[in-house]
């Protein structure tokens, strides 16, 4: 049982806007007209939340989950941990977060993806966790490579990640690509220049963690996340459990 | 606590299917349980089934989109647990999207409104920048004065009905154009 909360308005200069004319699928996919916007109902307040029983004991790591005879995916090995937290600073326990991402070639296992690079046999490429009770999460895989795409040009993506986030509330629903420090595309990226506001993309950069990389083993990368903040209660009590 | 800047969000990209839907991708090894996937089993309810495509300005449908589904019970109840959230990912050939639930009930709001039974929808595709947030109503159980689709105007309005026929209802996402969706900022 829990307390359903009112959720803070988006603040939609944080995001890129719905077109961006540089990132050309967004021409004719961006709606024109504004969101309608109304006060937090019940249907927002509430949202999809998972028990740990819907993971499986690798869907967290990358690097074997999708093996085959003890193998390993091929390329770099790191460890992605941070916190997720809310917009008043509060962790987020027992949120689900997928992860999907290319190898290490930047090549994507999905038939539609023909990029020249190969398919690692041992590489799926999707990955997902719960956050514990401090709002923290961890994964391993391999850090992706960049891959080229058609926009028009001589585009390529930095290295990322892609996030699917749940919160508490399916108002807070969020997807978004983790990039790597250092990485020179992302300031070349129209994907991640879609983004007004210099300091969000910087947030959306993963920093290398020396502290927790485990020497002659794997190195780790620190990504925090911060979902939109909860406001008053609105309800108690209304959702029913199994 | 200071307020945190919310994570900004990027696109789902054209893969989001292999993270979120694994085994529709085609994943031959992966995870035991695809989420998303039994609205109808796990909810009490009238079955129903709703199908339509997601369509981009050009009037193309949509491949590599994928429609979520948040909704209670057909009493009106919402539950935690993963019961009620369903996913819906567009075919990669004819971008059909099939939603197979149940007709959920009336819900009250806090404020003692009672909210036509509806669907909560969210779009995220390749080009899609910030996920989509829309409602999905039921053209044979929408009462004239619900709140919400009230304050929209009348002609924008029926973007958000699904349309009873034979085979089930039928609604079509409409991410630009004459016929555009309307989207909520909640
Ligand atoms: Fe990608």
């Amino acid at each position: 049982m829990s307390k359903l909360t009112d959720i803070i308005p988006r603040d939609f200069s944080l995001h890129p806007p719905r077109i961006a004319p540089d990132y050309r699928s967004s021409r004719s996919r961006g709606p024109i007209h504004k969101p309608i916007g109304f006060a937090t109902t019940m249907t927002e307040a509430t949202g999809p939340t998972f028990g740990h029983d819907v993971l499986g004991p690798n869907d967290h790591d990358l690097l074997i989950n999708h093996a085959v005879d003890g193998g390993s995916a091929i390329g770099p090995r790191i460890v992605v941990h941070g916190v997720l937290r809310d917009g008043d600073g509060r962790p987020v326990p027992n949120a689900l977060i997928e992860v999907w991402q290319a190898n290490a070639g930047g090549r994507y296992r999905h038939k539609k993806d023909a990029y020249l690079a190969p398919l690692d046999p041992n590489f799926g490429g999707c990955g997902r966790v719960i956050t514990g009770e401090d709002g923290s999460y961890s994964f391993r895989t391999v850090q992706p490579g960049a891959y080229p795409w058609p926009n028009g040009g001589n585009d390529w993506r930095p290295a990322h990640i892609h996030f699917s986030v749940f919160g508490m509330a399916f108002s807070q629903r969020l997807i978004t690509q983790m990039y790597f420090e250092g990485d020179p595309h992302i300031a070349l990226c129209p994907i991640a220049q879609s983004i007004p506001d210099a300091a969000a993309i910087d947030r959306l950069t993963a920093r290398l963690d020396m502290e927790a990389t485990m020497p002659m083993d794997i190195r780790a990368f620190r990504f925090d996340i911060v979902l939109r903040g909860r406001g008053a209660t609105l309800f108690e009590n209304q959702m029913e459990g199994t | 606590m200071a307020k945190l800047p919310e994570s900004a969000s990027q696109t789902a990209g054209p893969y989001v299917h292999i993270g979120c839907v694994p085994e529709f991708a085609g994943l031959e090894r992966g995870y035991h349980s695809q989420l998303g996937t039994s609205l109808r089993a796990d909810l009490t309810g009238d079955p129903i089934t709703i199908r339509g495509r997601i369509i981009d300005g050009m009037g193309d449908p949509v491949l590599d989109g994928l429609v979520e589904i948040w909704q209670p019970d057909g009493a009106g109840t919402f539950y935690t647990n993963g019961k009620g959230f369903g996913r819906a990912p567009s075919h990669a050939e004819t971008g059909e999207f099939v939603i197979e639930t149940v007709m959920p009930g009336a819900v009250i709001d806090q404020n003692g409104t009672l909210q036509s039974p509806h669907l909560a929808l969210w779009i995220v595709a390749r080009g899609i920048n910030v996920g989509l947030h829309t409602r999905a109503y039921f053209s044979d159980n929408v009462a004239e004065d619900d709140p919400i689709l009230s304050m929209i105007e009348p002609t924008r309005r029926t973007t958000l009905i699904a349309q009873k026929g034979s085979n089930g209802y039928q609604l079509d996402i409409h991410l630009q154009g004459e016929k555009e969706t309307v989207f909520f900022d909640v």
